[in-house]
């Protein structure tokens, strides 16, 4: 309708990727997560407040000192030396080594993604995520028109049977995806870490079929308990696992440093993707950077960063425990920053949000974590940016209302006193890395219920 | 010129549509002269209107506290004039229950509907008449927030077992809901600007199933066509509804009433919107255009009515 184009100002202009841009009904509720009175267990943030103020003045004040122009100036595209040595040790921690020709320094972790992706997407292409997947991809994938694929996901992180059982189904309509997108450690929002098993034959896999895996791992380092699995870029070397790193989680968010490796040919196109967006990574972020692992003590902050959270994880663990209903299910992560939680299928999270900001406080509606509408029940819950009393108290809102809604659906269906109104009274089955995430068959359930 | 305090944001679900509209009507304000004071509605409100000191206060509010009379009830107190509907039409407006009651008993055709309260299904068993309202109702049934101003909480049932849960969401956001009989048709928004309505604006959905709080405001997933290409003498039968309900319900200088317009040529009211969305995609503003009145005279003649409505 012309008429319409003529009255909606600007709309004619807009290029069609900005159609499926989805802004939600969610991105508005968010917006009032953020006044001061408001709990936010919805947040993905770092506690930046544990960085000691005299080492970022000692790092600033020795940039000053030596590095003043160089700091100000641009930089290469693919980022400094300096910096790429920085990641070396960083990788290295994790039992990594790459060639700092096959790295780019990135702006933040998030641009890794935004440009793998225009590197390897035509609009229509199918990338493979997890289901429930990073809500912050999911932009991503709907900015270049990428057909996404959402696979299950059980304590064990990705089903990578059912993974292959997805690429049979591609093969046979004739689509190839173009790369899987994982968070294999301590995955958000899930909060569950891939099995060794699984990593091999992942790796496997995508020998087999030729396809690019994209190994997303801000968490690695964040680890509470337990022994980590090798990296998939350790156990790949390198030749289908592309490898996504950041600063954001083990030093700060606010500095914008991350870092892509892939295979040269991918790394060159990567490369000339960087030049055009933006250049180069802020040489100033990256000289801080440079200067902060200088003085050497780069594990000492993680390693205080880790009993932090640690401790506000136990906290978030005990108080799900201590007063959600039984009938809803949570993860129980070895590390990273977030728990995923599963209530009754009756309960609409999004809707449910809106109802707990009203006792001030937030958390993430389960269906940013996944493009089919799927994961209304569940909830992404963040421990880290929290202290432990807000995180106690901001679950006691949460459980109050989501217990109010389970009696009123008691209620509503005749089940008075429904029994799931009382509190789980047993504890999680000890020496279980999780609790049980749902089942392909009760998820597919689910989706056709809703 | 005046100075204007422009009220925006707040704890409402709709805050960021109402920062959206804020940010429009303040542009529009100063290129018509004014003197723009921008508040977000917050804890500290009475003491920066008092600090303010403003002519007359610009509500560009929605939903909870904005368009349900509150921050009406305030200014009144504080004696300083402000743009729209008075205390009494934002409250019938903003309850969806008692505008229909009211609808209902002028003779104003809406969709049939039952309210209930929570307390009704948790003291009194009202879930045991649930049944009898489905069979009268006929599904799909629309279940809704009595007070929600977008379209967040509301849900379509399509059989009985998905009642339960649809309440339950309904509930997320108000203590009072409606069950309404499903009108399938045309979605049509008749805005009022100074007791006239403007062109009626129809908002065609590209390919969501329905018409969904991200579509409403999101620029480029809903087609909107003013004026609305409609049979012969509906539009004006539609227009006639529309101010038929602003005046029922008290509305003063602007509005938007949204109707539906089934198969069979017959036309409901659905609400009333008191504070209609006055940012890029919103139905008043482009209507307005439509009727050949800009934002900023559209902005101007709506500050204009405070101005001149003024309290003694």
């Amino acid at each position: 309708m012309s008429v319409s184009r003529d009255l909606e100002r600007y709309a004619g202009l807009f290029a069609s990727r900005t159609k499926v841009m989805k802004s939600s009904a969610m991105r508005d509720l968010m917006a009032v997560t953020a006044r001061p009175e408001v709990i936010s267990l919805a947040g993905g943030l770092p506690d930046t407040s544990t960085f000691p103020p005299d080492t970022f003045a000692a790092v600033a004040q020795r940039i000053a000192a030596e590095s003043c122009a160089r700091a100000l100036q641009y930089g290469p595209t693919e980022g400094l030396d300096e910096t790429k040595a920085c990641i070396a040790a960083v990788m290295g921690a994790e039992g990594m080594r790459a060639d700092p020709e096959d790295v780019v320094v990135t702006t933040g972790g998030q641009q890794v993604i935004d440009l793998v992706t225009k590197t390897l997407i035509d609009p229509g292409d199918v990338v493979i995520a997890e289901g429930p997947t990073y809500p912050g991809a999911v932009p991503v994938f709907s900015t270049y028109q990428a057909n996404v694929v959402q696979v299950d996901m059980d304590a064990d992180g990705m089903r990578v049977d059912l993974l292959e059982e997805t690429l049979d189904r591609l093969e046979r309509d004739g689509r190839r995806p173009k790369f899987v997108y994982t968070v294999p450690s301590f995955q958000n929002p899930a909060g569950v870490t891939m099995s060794l098993p699984r990593r091999r034959r992942l790796v496997e896999v995508a020998h087999e079929r030729e396809l690019l895996v994209l190994e997303d791992n801000p968490y690695g380092l964040l680890r509470y308990e337990g022994d980590p699995p090798p990296p998939l870029y350790a156990l790949d070397g390198g030749v289908y696992v592309m490898y996504l790193g950041t600063f954001s989680k083990i030093l700060s968010p606010g500095i914008r440093l991350g870092w892509v490796v892939a295979p040269p040919p991918v790394i060159e196109k990567i490369n000339l993707g960087k030049q055009a967006t933006d250049l180069c990574t802020s040489t100033l972020s990256q000289l801080m950077v440079q200067a902060y692992f200088e003085r050497g003590r780069w594990r000492d902050y993680v390693d205080s960063l880790t009993a932090v959270y640690r401790t506000r994880r136990d906290t978030m663990l005990d108080s799900l425990a201590d007063h959600f209903p039984r009938q809803a299910e949570w993860t129980r992560p070895a590390g990273g920053l977030f728990i995923w939680a599963t209530l009754p299928d009756f309960i609409d999270t999004t809707d449910l949000l809106a109802r707990a900001l009203r006792d001030n406080v937030a958390f993430v509606p389960g269906e940013a974590a996944f493009l089919d509408g799927r994961g209304r029940s569940s909830m992404r819950l963040n421990f880290s940016g929290c202290d432990e009393d807000s995180i106690r108290e901001g679950i006691r809102r949460i459980a109050e209302v989501v217990t109010e809604q389970v009696e009123l659906y008691g209620t509503l269906t005749g089940e008075h006193r429904s029994p799931a109104a009382t509190a789980r009274t047993e504890p999680p089955s000890p020496g279980a890395e999780v609790l049980r995430m749902p089942t392909p068959a009760e998820r597919e359930r689910r989706a056709e219920e809703s | 010129m005046s100075r204007v305090a422009v009220l925006k944001g707040g704890r409402s679900l709709e805050r960021q549509v109402s920062l959206r509209s804020g940010a429009r009507v303040e542009d529009a304000l100063k290129r018509l002269d004014h003197e723009v004071v921008p508040i977000d509605v917050a804890l500290d409100l009475i003491r920066r209107l008092r600090e303010a000191e403003p002519d007359v206060a610009f509500i560009a509010m929605h939903g909870r506290d904005g368009e349900d009379g509150t921050v009406q009830e305030l200014l009144e107190i504080l004696g300083i004039p402000y743009t729209g509907s008075g205390v009494l039409a934002c409250v019938r407006a903003m309850d969806k229950v008692l505008a229909k009651h009211l609808m209902v008993e002028e003779g104003i055709p809406t969709p049939e509907f039952f309210a209930f309260n929570e307390t009704a299904f948790r003291e009194l068993g009202a879930a045991e008449a649930l049944p009898a309202i489905e069979e009268r109702l006929e599904f799909p049934i629309v279940v809704k927030p009595s007070s929600q101003g977008s379209a967040l909480g509301i849900k379509f049932a399509r059989r009985p077992a998905d009642v339960p849960a649809a309440l339950v969401s309904a509930f997320s956001y108000d203590s009072r809901v409606l069950l309404e009989r499903h009108v399938d048709g045309r979605d049509l928004a008749v805005s009022i600007l100074d007791g006239e309505a403007l062109p009626v604006v129809e908002a065609v959905p590209r390919d969501e199933e329905f018409y969904d709080f991200e579509a409403r405001y999101e620029i480029g997933r809903t087609d909107f066509v003013c004026p609305a290409e409609l049979p012969a003498g509906v539009t004006e039968q539609a227009q006639e509804l529309a101010l038929r309900t602003y005046r029922l319900l008290g509305c003063s200088a602007f509005a938007r009433v949204d109707l539906m317009l089934d198969a069979g040529g017959e036309l409901t009211v659905l609400e009333a919107n008191p504070i209609p969305g006055l940012t890029e995609t919103s139905l008043l503003p482009q209507a307005a255009e439509a009727a050949g009145i800009s934002f900023d005279e559209l902005v101007g003649r709506i500050l204009e009515l405070a101005l001149t409505r003024a309290p003694a």
